[in-house]
């Protein structure tokens, strides 16, 4: 009998080109997604390898971390960012790349446009520069981030040297309430386990709960798998994801379409396959999340006290809180309800698709942006965006004062201006808080975007639920 | 990129834990296109006054460490976004070698393939380490990659682990590239079958 295997095993297994004793594997790569900022080094390496791109079909670029949302292009952008911009339109000339360039209709963060394309699809290998590239294990893909020696090597050669990971199952039993979603289950994760919980490992989220999310609540829970360390979290194919994949643009059509899904089916972990490690959570009690600290694992219920560093045994995670607390200027034991905020980021390839802003834009409707906030909301695609409008949800946003702006990740890494000033605080429906991450001494509390819509209409902290 | 054979250094602490890349290396310093220039934004907002000026309390700055190679730092260094962009500037810097009781994955792989070793230490040598710096803060260590051997200046030493592959690539300064194009027959098999 075949030895039972997880859908991660099954996914990397089926991508093994070679593997050598006492040597890395060498993996397959399927996809190979390419933005500005991590991948000029590679290219130019590359040229002086005096080598082509291997399967330039097999990649795809687009711009999206520095460019400007305000509507005015290349315009505002400062030289580095522009060179920047262009070398990667000069990269994918040469080497024939398809590029979705600033001003393309399908241009957008990269981990929203590539789903939206359809390009994504289960047992797939996916890597990007870019460690939110486990997006894409919401559709049983193997997605993670790699540096840029790792771009190159893919261009030249589609294949990756890569160790194999551990297997993590995290099941995810329990009903969500009213006002609680996939983003409030990965904070909530993320503050169990730790911002290393997941190290050396590949998530493989299962579980009612799971089963329950629709595709762009699952792209939200893999998206942050990597804030708690982890190479990849996957989850297996089901009618939600064929329901999804159906009809995009890249997705198989006609026969080819019953061949895909008959294969799509048998990714799922056997029955008695082994995971080195295993986690249960019920989300039953799970209340709103909202990170009070520097790191994504900071994170408490909404309607809890911050931590007193004193009652924490570990004295390095004490000093780490304390930091944290010193940098956020806030205080052990008082809670973070009514915490004034001056800036609401909704956006990102974590919550910037069309039900973050469904959702976000149906609590918002009828109300204001409170005064003196300021709210950006940043669609993480044109498609995002022109399907937002054709819906009236522009309007709705700026109806109630907050600026409807052009996709890309804008205040998530604060590389093209959007950004915070220094001191100011911020509910972010992006990914990390870390020091400095929106701006220079900017504060960020992490949250869904609710509790995001929420906090923008009262001008503070806000438990999304007394507003539904 | 020299090999990779021994240290001999002073060991500058920066001893919290979780140290993410946007510490390492600010995003705004991402806009290079080239690998040299991003060694001025290391730990950027750390290392500089809001003035511009070097922050004479940041352990980078204070003139016993420099040109020191080697770093002691907490659990889980390198974690979040995974630019190469901090191993160039630790690189750039003059670091060779970061000791800690862990490091994230992405960045381990990106130091790895630029001469910069990443040496895993428990929990008590850690402290044991600390406590040496505190102490001696012109302590030195020797860090030898051939007999994966980390030698204090008493002359005690202890051993740390390292993948195999990656200790030949660096000793002997492997293109990595260039390894897995001679498994170039194998790839075009396996794109055939698929």
């Amino acid at each position: 009998m075949k030895k039972p295997r997880t859908l991660f095993e099954k996914v990397w297994d089926s991508h093994v080109v070679v593997e050598e004793p006492n040597s890395p594997a060498i993996l397959y790569i399927d996809l190979h997604l390419i933005h500005e900022v991590t991948s000029p080094q590679a290219f130019s390496s590359l040229r002086e390898a005096g080598l082509k791109v291997r399967r330039p079909e097999r990649t795809l670029g687009t711009m999206d971390h520095s460019t400007p949302t305000n509507g005015t292009l290349f315009h505002s952008l400062d030289q580095q960012a522009k060179a920047q911009l262009e070398q990667l339109k000069k990269n994918c000339e040469e080497f024939g790349i398809q590029l979705f360039e600033l001003g393309s209709p399908k241009n957008g963060i990269v981990h929203v446009i590539a789903p939206e394309l359809g390009l994504i699809q289960p047992g797939m290998t996916v890597v990007c520069g870019d460690s939110h590239t486990s997006t894409h294990g919401a559709f049983g893909a193997l997605a993670f981030g790699i540096g840029t020696s790792e771009v190159e090597h893919v261009l030249g050669t589609q294949c990756l040297l890569q160790n194999k990971p551990k297997s993590f199952e995290v099941r995810i039993d329990g009903e969500l309430g009213r006002g609680v979603t996939s983003k409030d289950i990965i904070l909530a994760l993320i503050a169990k386990i730790g911002i290393g919980g997941g190290t050396g490992h590949v998530v493989e989220y299962t579980g009612s709960a799971v089963k329950n999310l629709d595709m762009e609540e699952r792209m939200t829970l893999c998206n942050m798998t990597i804030e708690a360390g982890a190479r990849a979290g996957m989850i297996a194919p089901d009618e939600t994801t064929y329901d999804y994949l159906a009809g995009r643009d890249s997705a198989p059509k006609g026969e080819a379409w019953n061949l895909a899904l008959a294969e799509w089916k048998l990714l799922r972990s056997d029955e008695e396959a082994k995971y080195d490690v295993q986690l249960i959570l019920d989300v039953s009690d799970l209340e709103p999340m909202v990170t009070f600290g520097t790191n994504p694992s900071m994170g408490i219920k909404i309607t809890d006290p911050i931590p007193e560093p004193e009652m924490i045994p570990q004295l390095d995670e004490r000093q780490g809180i304390e930091k944290a607390l010193t940098y956020m200027n806030l205080q052990p034991g008082q809670t973070l309800l009514d915490q004034p905020v001056e800036v609401v980021f909704l956006g990102s390839c974590t919550n910037g698709r069309l039900s973050d802003l469904r959702q976000a834009a149906k609590l918002m409707e009828g109300r204001n942006v409170a005064e003196g906030l300021r709210m950006l909301v940043v669609p993480g695609s044109q498609e995002v965006k022109r399907n937002a409008e054709a819906e009236g949800l522009d309007k709705i946003f700026k109806d109630a004062g907050a600026e409807w702006r052009e996709a890309g990740c804008s205040m998530c890494i604060a590389m093209n201006g959007d950004q915070l000033a220094p001191g100011q605080y911020a509910v972010s429906t992006s990914n990390r808080n870390f020091e400095g991450r929106q701006g220079k001494g900017g504060r960020t509390f992490l949250a869904s975007p609710l509790t995001a819509a929420a906090s923008a209409v009262n001008g503070k902290l806000t438990d999304p639920r007394i507003l539904l | 990129m020299t090999n990779f054979i021994e240290i001999k250094s002073r060991v500058i602490p920066l001893l919290h834990n979780n140290i993410d890349t946007d510490q390492i290396i600010p995003a705004r310093f991402l806009k290079a296109t080239d690998k040299i220039s991003v060694a001025e934004g290391l730990f950027a907002d750390w290392r500089y006054l809001p003035d511009g000026s070097p922050n004479p309390d940041f352990v980078l700055n204070q003139a016993e460490y420099q040109g020191a190679q080697i770093l002691l730092t907490g659990d889980n260094f390198g974690c979040g976004s995974s630019r190469e962009h901090a191993p160039w500037a630790l690189v750039g810097w003059g670091i060779r070698a970061v000791l800690s009781t862990s490091f994230a994955d992405i960045f381990k792989n990106n130091s790895l393939k630029n001469g910069l070793l990443p040496i895993e230490v428990d929990a008590d040598t850690y402290t044991s380490l600390c406590d040496l710096i505190e102490e001696a803060p012109h302590s030195e260590l020797r860090i030898d990659l051939a007999d994966q051997r980390v030698t204090l200046p008493d002359n005690s030493s202890f051993e740390f682990k390292i993948d195999n592959f990656a200790k030949k690539c660096l000793l002997k300064n492997i293109d990595q590239l260039g390894y897995i194009l001679t498994f170039e027959d194998n790839i075009s098999a396996f794109e055939a079958r698929h």
